[in-house]
Protein backbone atom coordinates (compact mmCIF):
# COMPACT_ATOMS: atom_id res chain seq x y z
CA UNK A 1 0.00 0.00 0.00
CA UNK A 2 2.67 2.20 -0.44
CA UNK A 3 1.19 4.01 -3.48
CA UNK A 4 0.78 7.31 -3.85
CA UNK A 5 4.29 7.80 -4.85
CA UNK A 6 5.97 7.14 -1.76
CA UNK A 7 8.69 5.19 -1.39
CA UNK A 8 9.28 2.60 1.34
CA UNK A 9 10.94 5.19 3.54
CA UNK A 10 8.83 7.34 3.05
CA UNK A 11 5.37 5.19 4.21
CA UNK A 12 7.65 3.95 7.14
CA UNK A 13 7.90 7.62 8.18
CA UNK A 14 4.77 8.48 7.60
CA UNK A 15 3.31 6.28 9.76
CA UNK A 16 5.19 6.33 12.63
CA UNK A 17 5.08 10.22 12.38
CA UNK A 18 2.37 11.87 14.96
CA UNK A 19 0.19 14.09 14.22
CA UNK A 20 1.59 16.83 15.98
CA UNK A 21 -0.34 20.02 16.43
CA UNK A 22 2.17 23.22 17.57
CA UNK A 23 3.81 26.51 16.96
CA UNK A 24 4.98 26.45 13.10
CA UNK A 25 8.23 27.71 12.60
CA UNK A 26 6.49 30.80 10.66
CA UNK A 27 5.10 31.68 14.12
CA UNK A 28 1.65 30.55 13.61
CA UNK A 29 -0.26 27.63 15.60
CA UNK A 30 -1.00 24.42 13.42
CA UNK A 31 -0.08 20.99 12.70
CA UNK A 32 2.97 19.25 11.27
CA UNK A 33 3.61 18.36 8.01
CA UNK A 34 6.50 16.08 8.74
CA UNK A 35 8.11 14.76 11.65
CA UNK A 36 11.38 16.59 11.58
CA UNK A 37 9.03 20.15 11.89
CA UNK A 38 7.02 18.16 14.63
CA UNK A 39 10.16 18.07 16.72
CA UNK A 40 11.37 21.11 15.85
CA UNK A 41 7.65 22.52 17.84
CA UNK A 42 9.94 20.88 21.04
CA UNK A 43 8.03 20.33 24.44
CA UNK A 44 5.29 23.20 23.76
CA UNK A 45 3.04 21.26 20.95
CA UNK A 46 0.34 17.97 21.65
CA UNK A 47 0.07 14.87 19.71
CA UNK A 48 -3.08 15.11 19.05
CA UNK A 49 -4.05 11.61 17.12
CA UNK A 50 -2.06 10.06 19.94
CA UNK A 51 -4.13 12.35 22.56
CA UNK A 52 -7.66 11.52 20.63
CA UNK A 53 -7.28 7.96 20.46
CA UNK A 54 -6.31 7.16 24.27
CA UNK A 55 -9.22 9.61 25.20
CA UNK A 56 -11.32 7.98 23.08
CA UNK A 57 -10.54 4.52 24.36
CA UNK A 58 -10.50 5.17 27.89
CA UNK A 59 -14.14 6.69 27.54
CA UNK A 60 -15.16 3.34 25.75
CA UNK A 61 -13.63 2.06 28.95
CA UNK A 62 -15.18 3.68 31.43
CA UNK A 63 -18.64 4.03 29.61
CA UNK A 64 -18.39 0.14 29.24
CA UNK A 65 -17.75 -0.62 33.16
CA UNK A 66 -19.99 2.23 34.21
CA UNK A 67 -22.29 1.01 32.71
CA UNK A 68 -22.72 -2.48 34.09
CA UNK A 69 -21.51 -0.68 37.77
CA UNK A 70 -24.55 1.37 37.96
CA UNK A 71 -27.29 -1.64 36.64
CA UNK A 72 -24.75 -4.04 38.79
CA UNK A 73 -26.57 -6.88 40.27
CA UNK A 74 -25.91 -9.58 42.36
CA UNK A 75 -28.59 -11.33 40.89
CA UNK A 76 -28.35 -13.54 37.35
CA UNK A 77 -25.96 -11.52 35.64
CA UNK A 78 -25.93 -10.49 32.05
CA UNK A 79 -23.24 -11.52 29.32
CA UNK A 80 -21.66 -7.94 29.30
CA UNK A 81 -21.69 -7.59 33.77
CA UNK A 82 -20.55 -11.30 33.43
CA UNK A 83 -17.53 -10.54 31.12
CA UNK A 84 -16.75 -6.82 33.56
CA UNK A 85 -17.12 -9.07 36.53
CA UNK A 86 -14.52 -11.41 34.90
CA UNK A 87 -12.25 -8.67 34.41
CA UNK A 88 -12.74 -7.09 38.12
CA UNK A 89 -12.38 -10.57 39.08
CA UNK A 90 -8.91 -11.42 38.00
CA UNK A 91 -7.34 -7.99 38.92
CA UNK A 92 -8.95 -8.35 42.13
CA UNK A 93 -7.04 -11.79 42.39
CA UNK A 94 -4.18 -10.45 40.95
CA UNK A 95 -4.12 -7.42 43.18
CA UNK A 96 -5.06 -9.48 46.16
CA UNK A 97 -2.16 -12.35 45.81
CA UNK A 98 0.46 -9.42 45.60
CA UNK A 99 -0.51 -6.48 47.74
CA UNK A 100 -1.72 -7.46 51.41
CA UNK A 101 -2.27 -3.51 52.63
CA UNK A 102 -5.57 -1.68 52.89
CA UNK A 103 -5.42 0.72 50.36
CA UNK A 104 -8.60 1.54 47.87
CA UNK A 105 -6.66 3.09 44.92
CA UNK A 106 -4.54 -0.36 44.29
CA UNK A 107 -7.12 -2.28 42.65
CA UNK A 108 -8.99 -0.06 40.76
CA UNK A 109 -5.45 1.62 39.67
CA UNK A 110 -4.37 -1.89 38.49
CA UNK A 111 -7.95 -2.14 36.65
CA UNK A 112 -8.30 0.56 34.62
CA UNK A 113 -4.26 0.64 33.77
CA UNK A 114 -4.78 -2.86 32.62
CA UNK A 115 -8.14 -2.71 30.59
CA UNK A 116 -7.22 0.89 29.27
CA UNK A 117 -3.29 0.04 28.13
CA UNK A 118 -5.47 -3.42 26.58
CA UNK A 119 -7.64 -1.21 24.53
CA UNK A 120 -4.89 1.02 23.24
CA UNK A 121 -2.90 -1.86 22.39
CA UNK A 122 -5.83 -3.63 20.75
CA UNK A 123 -5.68 -0.68 18.25
CA UNK A 124 -2.55 -2.06 16.77
CA UNK A 125 -5.03 -5.59 15.44
CA UNK A 126 -6.54 -2.72 12.87
CA UNK A 127 -4.84 -2.99 9.84
CA UNK A 128 -2.20 -0.35 9.58
CA UNK A 129 -3.79 1.67 6.97
CA UNK A 130 -7.23 1.39 7.13
CA UNK A 131 -7.24 4.75 9.53
CA UNK A 132 -4.65 6.88 8.30
CA UNK A 133 -5.80 6.23 4.93
CA UNK A 134 -9.56 6.98 6.18
CA UNK A 135 -8.52 10.09 8.04
CA UNK A 136 -5.91 10.76 4.67
CA UNK A 137 -9.16 11.11 2.66
CA UNK A 138 -10.64 13.77 4.80
CA UNK A 139 -7.79 15.83 5.05
CA UNK A 140 -5.57 14.66 7.88
CA UNK A 141 -2.59 14.45 6.62
CA UNK A 142 -1.08 12.13 9.64
CA UNK A 143 -2.50 9.15 11.62
CA UNK A 144 -0.94 7.32 14.67
CA UNK A 145 -4.11 5.25 15.63
CA UNK A 146 -1.89 3.30 18.78
CA UNK A 147 -2.04 5.43 21.79
CA UNK A 148 0.98 2.69 23.12
CA UNK A 149 3.48 3.25 20.64
CA UNK A 150 3.65 7.25 21.78
CA UNK A 151 6.35 7.65 24.29
CA UNK A 152 4.78 10.40 25.92
CA UNK A 153 1.52 7.94 26.43
CA UNK A 154 3.03 4.81 27.87
CA UNK A 155 5.91 7.03 29.81
CA UNK A 156 2.77 9.77 30.95
CA UNK A 157 1.30 6.83 32.61
CA UNK A 158 4.66 5.04 34.07
CA UNK A 159 5.52 9.15 35.73
CA UNK A 160 1.79 8.89 37.30
CA UNK A 161 2.74 5.43 38.83
CA UNK A 162 5.90 6.49 39.79
CA UNK A 163 4.47 10.01 41.42
CA UNK A 164 2.39 7.38 43.68
CA UNK A 165 5.15 4.97 44.78
CA UNK A 166 6.66 8.08 45.79
CA UNK A 167 3.86 9.01 47.64
CA UNK A 168 3.10 6.19 49.50
CA UNK A 169 6.51 5.40 49.96
CA UNK A 170 6.79 8.81 52.10
CA UNK A 171 3.55 8.53 53.38
CA UNK A 172 3.98 4.61 54.70
CA UNK A 173 7.94 5.36 55.36
CA UNK A 174 8.30 8.77 56.67
CA UNK A 175 10.48 11.16 55.00
CA UNK A 176 13.25 9.77 56.47
CA UNK A 177 12.75 6.48 56.55
CA UNK A 178 12.31 6.31 52.77
CA UNK A 179 15.44 8.44 52.41
CA UNK A 180 17.13 5.75 54.65
CA UNK A 181 15.95 3.12 52.78
CA UNK A 182 17.68 4.66 50.03
CA UNK A 183 20.85 5.42 51.56
CA UNK A 184 21.56 2.74 54.20
CA UNK A 185 20.80 -0.28 51.45
CA UNK A 186 22.22 -2.42 50.66
CA UNK A 187 25.81 -1.85 52.21
CA UNK A 188 24.97 -0.13 56.06
CA UNK A 189 26.06 3.29 56.79
CA UNK A 190 28.99 3.57 55.88
CA UNK A 191 28.42 2.79 52.19
CA UNK A 192 25.86 5.31 52.00
CA UNK A 193 26.96 7.17 48.56
CA UNK A 194 27.29 3.73 46.84
CA UNK A 195 24.17 2.62 48.46
CA UNK A 196 22.45 6.35 47.30
CA UNK A 197 23.52 5.20 43.78
CA UNK A 198 22.47 1.53 43.65
CA UNK A 199 18.95 2.56 44.83
CA UNK A 200 18.50 5.98 43.19
CA UNK A 201 19.10 3.32 39.96
CA UNK A 202 16.48 0.95 40.83
CA UNK A 203 13.90 4.03 41.64
CA UNK A 204 14.53 5.64 38.85
CA UNK A 205 14.24 2.46 37.00
CA UNK A 206 11.12 1.51 37.99
CA UNK A 207 8.99 4.36 35.84
CA UNK A 208 11.76 4.06 32.72
CA UNK A 209 11.27 -0.10 32.40
CA UNK A 210 7.64 0.27 32.97
CA UNK A 211 6.87 3.20 30.40
CA UNK A 212 9.73 2.39 27.86
CA UNK A 213 8.77 -1.96 27.71
CA UNK A 214 5.21 -1.06 26.70
CA UNK A 215 5.85 1.68 24.11
CA UNK A 216 9.08 -0.40 22.72
CA UNK A 217 7.11 -3.95 22.68
CA UNK A 218 4.22 -1.97 21.08
CA UNK A 219 6.24 -0.12 18.82
CA UNK A 220 8.35 -2.77 16.90
CA UNK A 221 5.21 -4.66 16.88
CA UNK A 222 3.71 -1.84 14.87
CA UNK A 223 6.56 -1.66 13.09
CA UNK A 224 6.28 -5.34 11.64
CA UNK A 225 3.09 -4.87 10.91
CA UNK A 226 3.95 -2.10 8.78
CA UNK A 227 6.89 -4.03 7.28
CA UNK A 228 4.00 -6.35 6.46
CA UNK A 229 1.93 -4.54 4.61
CA UNK A 230 4.54 -2.76 2.70
CA UNK A 231 5.20 -6.45 1.42
CA UNK A 232 1.45 -6.23 -0.04
CA UNK A 233 2.78 -3.75 -2.94
CA UNK A 234 5.66 -6.24 -4.22
CA UNK A 235 3.70 -8.50 -5.90
CA UNK A 236 1.48 -11.68 -6.07
CA UNK A 237 4.28 -13.58 -4.15
CA UNK A 238 5.31 -11.22 -1.44
CA UNK A 239 1.49 -10.58 -1.25
CA UNK A 240 0.47 -14.02 -0.25
CA UNK A 241 3.72 -14.06 1.77
CA UNK A 242 2.80 -11.02 3.46
CA UNK A 243 -0.90 -12.21 4.29
CA UNK A 244 0.16 -15.21 5.82
CA UNK A 245 3.06 -13.31 7.64
CA UNK A 246 0.02 -10.67 8.83
CA UNK A 247 -1.99 -13.37 10.13
CA UNK A 248 1.08 -15.22 12.23
CA UNK A 249 1.69 -11.75 13.68
CA UNK A 250 -1.70 -10.41 14.38
CA UNK A 251 -2.32 -14.00 16.40
CA UNK A 252 1.13 -13.66 17.73
CA UNK A 253 0.23 -10.02 18.68
CA UNK A 254 -2.90 -11.00 20.60
CA UNK A 255 -1.25 -12.29 23.18
CA UNK A 256 1.73 -9.46 23.58
CA UNK A 257 -1.23 -6.82 24.05
CA UNK A 258 -2.73 -8.91 26.64
CA UNK A 259 0.65 -9.64 28.23
CA UNK A 260 1.99 -6.31 28.15
CA UNK A 261 -1.26 -4.87 29.98
CA UNK A 262 -0.94 -7.19 32.33
CA UNK A 263 2.82 -6.81 33.08
CA UNK A 264 2.20 -3.04 33.26
CA UNK A 265 -0.59 -3.09 35.65
CA UNK A 266 1.11 -6.19 37.82
CA UNK A 267 4.55 -4.25 37.62
CA UNK A 268 2.37 -1.19 38.89
CA UNK A 269 0.69 -3.14 41.87
CA UNK A 270 4.16 -4.66 42.39
CA UNK A 271 5.88 -1.18 43.11
CA UNK A 272 3.06 0.17 45.13
CA UNK A 273 3.67 -3.00 47.35
CA UNK A 274 7.34 -1.99 47.95
CA UNK A 275 6.57 1.27 48.63
CA UNK A 276 4.36 0.23 51.14
CA UNK A 277 6.95 -2.18 52.76
CA UNK A 278 8.56 -0.81 55.98
CA UNK A 279 11.39 -2.89 56.76
CA UNK A 280 12.57 -3.86 60.36
CA UNK A 281 15.82 -3.42 61.32
CA UNK B 1 10.28 10.23 19.70
CA UNK B 2 10.01 13.59 21.03
CA UNK B 3 8.46 14.33 24.29
CA UNK B 4 5.92 17.27 24.33
CA UNK B 5 2.43 18.09 26.50
CA UNK B 6 0.95 14.87 24.96
CA UNK B 7 2.62 13.73 28.67
CA UNK B 8 0.70 15.88 30.44
CA UNK B 9 -2.37 15.60 28.28
CA UNK B 10 -2.53 11.72 29.08
CA UNK B 11 -1.22 12.13 32.77
CA UNK B 12 -4.59 14.63 33.12
CA UNK B 13 -6.70 11.95 31.54
CA UNK B 14 -4.60 8.89 33.51
CA UNK B 15 -5.68 10.28 36.63
CA UNK B 16 -8.86 11.23 36.00
CA UNK B 17 -10.13 7.65 34.58
CA UNK B 18 -8.71 6.51 37.44
CA UNK B 19 -10.31 8.67 39.98
CA UNK B 20 -13.84 7.52 38.10
CA UNK B 21 -12.71 4.41 38.36
CA UNK B 22 -11.58 4.37 42.20
CA UNK B 23 -14.94 6.10 43.16
CA UNK B 24 -17.59 5.10 41.19
CA UNK B 25 -17.04 2.06 39.20
CA UNK B 26 -14.84 -0.31 41.45
CA UNK B 27 -17.09 -0.35 44.51
CA UNK B 28 -20.30 -1.18 43.06
CA UNK B 29 -18.87 -3.92 41.01
CA UNK B 30 -17.16 -5.88 43.85
CA UNK B 31 -20.08 -4.94 46.26
CA UNK B 32 -22.38 -7.05 43.50
CA UNK B 33 -20.48 -9.55 43.17
CA UNK B 34 -19.65 -10.02 47.06
CA UNK B 35 -23.51 -9.86 47.77
CA UNK B 36 -23.87 -13.00 45.08
CA UNK B 37 -21.64 -14.80 46.95
CA UNK B 38 -23.05 -14.42 49.68
CA UNK B 39 -26.31 -15.53 48.35
CA UNK B 40 -24.54 -18.42 46.67
CA UNK B 41 -22.68 -19.59 50.02
CA UNK B 42 -26.42 -19.00 51.37
CA UNK B 43 -28.29 -21.14 48.93
CA UNK B 44 -25.58 -23.55 49.48
CA UNK B 45 -26.09 -23.62 53.02
CA UNK B 46 -29.73 -23.95 52.99
CA UNK B 47 -29.63 -26.48 50.09
CA UNK B 48 -27.92 -28.69 52.65
CA UNK B 49 -30.12 -27.84 55.39
CA UNK B 50 -33.00 -28.96 53.15
CA UNK B 51 -31.55 -31.93 52.47
CA UNK B 52 -30.67 -33.04 56.24
CA UNK B 53 -34.21 -32.02 57.23
CA UNK B 54 -35.66 -34.19 53.93
CA UNK B 55 -33.27 -37.16 55.49
CA UNK B 56 -34.91 -36.55 59.37
CA UNK B 57 -38.50 -36.31 57.88
CA UNK B 58 -37.74 -39.71 56.15
CA UNK B 59 -36.51 -41.28 59.44
CA UNK B 60 -39.48 -40.13 61.27
CA UNK B 61 -41.80 -41.24 58.27
CA UNK B 62 -39.85 -44.49 58.50
CA UNK B 63 -40.67 -44.43 62.22
CA UNK B 64 -44.22 -43.58 62.28
CA UNK B 65 -44.86 -46.15 59.40
CA UNK B 66 -43.28 -49.13 61.47
CA UNK B 67 -45.53 -47.89 64.62
CA UNK B 68 -48.86 -47.61 62.57
CA UNK B 69 -47.92 -51.14 61.37
CA UNK B 70 -47.30 -52.20 64.79
CA UNK B 71 -50.35 -50.77 65.76
CA UNK B 72 -52.68 -52.18 63.29
CA UNK B 73 -51.03 -55.38 63.77
CA UNK B 74 -52.02 -55.40 67.60
CA UNK B 75 -55.70 -53.81 66.14
CA UNK B 76 -56.09 -56.64 63.93
CA UNK B 77 -55.32 -59.00 67.05
CA UNK B 78 -57.72 -57.70 68.84
CA UNK B 79 -60.48 -57.99 66.73
CA UNK B 80 -59.68 -61.60 65.88
CA UNK B 81 -59.50 -62.91 69.59
CA UNK B 82 -63.13 -60.45 69.92
CA UNK B 83 -64.53 -62.47 67.12
CA UNK B 84 -63.32 -65.48 67.90
CA UNK B 85 -65.41 -64.64 71.73
CA UNK B 86 -68.36 -63.27 69.90
CA UNK B 87 -68.72 -66.85 68.07
CA UNK B 88 -67.55 -68.58 71.43
CA UNK B 89 -70.83 -66.23 72.76
CA UNK B 90 -72.82 -66.77 70.09
CA UNK B 91 -72.38 -70.64 70.59
CA UNK B 92 -73.12 -70.53 73.63
CA UNK B 93 -76.30 -68.69 73.48
CA UNK B 94 -77.38 -70.83 71.14
CA UNK B 95 -76.86 -73.91 72.91
CA UNK B 96 -78.48 -72.62 76.00
CA UNK B 97 -81.40 -71.67 73.55
CA UNK B 98 -81.59 -75.12 72.30
CA UNK B 99 -81.50 -75.99 75.40
CA UNK B 100 -84.52 -74.22 76.38
CA UNK B 101 -86.08 -75.02 73.82
CA UNK B 102 -85.77 -78.53 74.00
CA UNK B 103 -86.64 -78.36 77.52
CA UNK B 104 -90.09 -76.27 77.12
CA UNK B 105 -90.83 -78.70 73.67
CA UNK B 106 -90.22 -81.64 76.36
CA UNK B 107 -92.15 -80.40 78.85
CA UNK B 108 -94.88 -79.58 76.63
CA UNK B 109 -94.77 -82.87 75.98
CA UNK B 110 -95.06 -84.32 79.37
CA UNK B 111 -97.59 -81.94 79.81
CA UNK B 112 -99.71 -83.29 76.78
CA UNK B 113 -99.45 -86.85 78.09
CA UNK B 114 -100.01 -86.17 81.22
CA UNK B 115 -103.23 -84.70 79.48
CA UNK B 116 -104.36 -87.49 77.66
CA UNK B 117 -103.89 -89.62 80.53
CA UNK B 118 -106.21 -87.63 82.23
CA UNK B 119 -108.71 -88.26 79.63
CA UNK B 120 -107.81 -91.91 79.38
CA UNK B 121 -108.38 -91.91 83.00
CA UNK B 122 -111.58 -89.79 82.77
CA UNK B 123 -112.56 -92.36 80.36
CA UNK B 124 -111.71 -95.52 81.46
CA UNK B 125 -114.78 -95.85 84.49
CA UNK B 126 -116.82 -95.55 81.55
CA UNK B 127 -114.92 -98.28 78.75
CA UNK B 128 -115.17 -100.23 82.67
CA UNK B 129 -118.37 -99.61 82.97
CA UNK B 130 -119.60 -100.24 78.85
CA UNK B 131 -117.21 -103.52 79.01
CA UNK B 132 -118.76 -104.48 82.24
CA UNK B 133 -122.48 -104.18 81.36
CA UNK B 134 -121.14 -106.66 78.14
CA UNK B 135 -119.93 -108.76 80.76
CA UNK B 136 -122.88 -109.05 83.18
CA UNK B 137 -125.16 -108.20 80.81
CA UNK B 138 -127.04 -105.57 82.78
CA UNK B 139 -126.86 -102.24 83.84
CA UNK B 140 -124.75 -101.21 86.35
CA UNK B 141 -125.66 -98.11 88.28
CA UNK B 142 -122.66 -95.99 87.89
CA UNK B 143 -123.83 -94.22 91.55
CA UNK B 144 -123.75 -97.41 93.14
CA UNK B 145 -120.85 -98.20 92.02
CA UNK B 146 -119.25 -95.03 92.06
CA UNK B 147 -116.83 -95.84 94.81
CA UNK B 148 -115.32 -98.89 93.09
CA UNK B 149 -114.52 -97.25 89.85
CA UNK B 150 -113.08 -94.39 91.52
CA UNK B 151 -110.60 -96.67 92.84
CA UNK B 152 -109.90 -98.44 89.38
CA UNK B 153 -109.45 -95.43 87.66
CA UNK B 154 -107.19 -94.14 90.05
CA UNK B 155 -105.07 -97.72 90.28
CA UNK B 156 -104.84 -97.23 85.90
Amino acid sequence: MAGDGQTSQEYIQHHLTNLTFGRLEDGTMGFAHSSAEAAQMGFWSINVDSMAWSLILGVIFIWIFKKVADSATSGVPGPLQNGVEMVVDFIDDTTRSVFSYTNDLVAPLALTIFVWVFFMNLMDLIPVDWIPQAAHAIGISHMKVVPSTDPNITMAMAFSVFALILYYSIKCKGVGGFLGELAFHPFGKLGAPVNLILEGVTLIAKPLSLGLRLFGNMYAGEMIFILIAIMFSGGAVLFAFGGVLQLGWALFHVLIITLQAFIFAVLTVVYLTQAHDVEEH
Amino acid sequence: MNLNLTLIGQTLTFLVFVWICKSSIWPPIMAAMRQRQETIADGLAASERAEQDLASAKAEVAQQLTQAKGEAAEIIEQARARAAQMVEEAKSDARAEGERVKESANAEIAQDANRVKEDLRAQVSTLAIAGAERVLGERIDAAKHADLLDRLAAEL
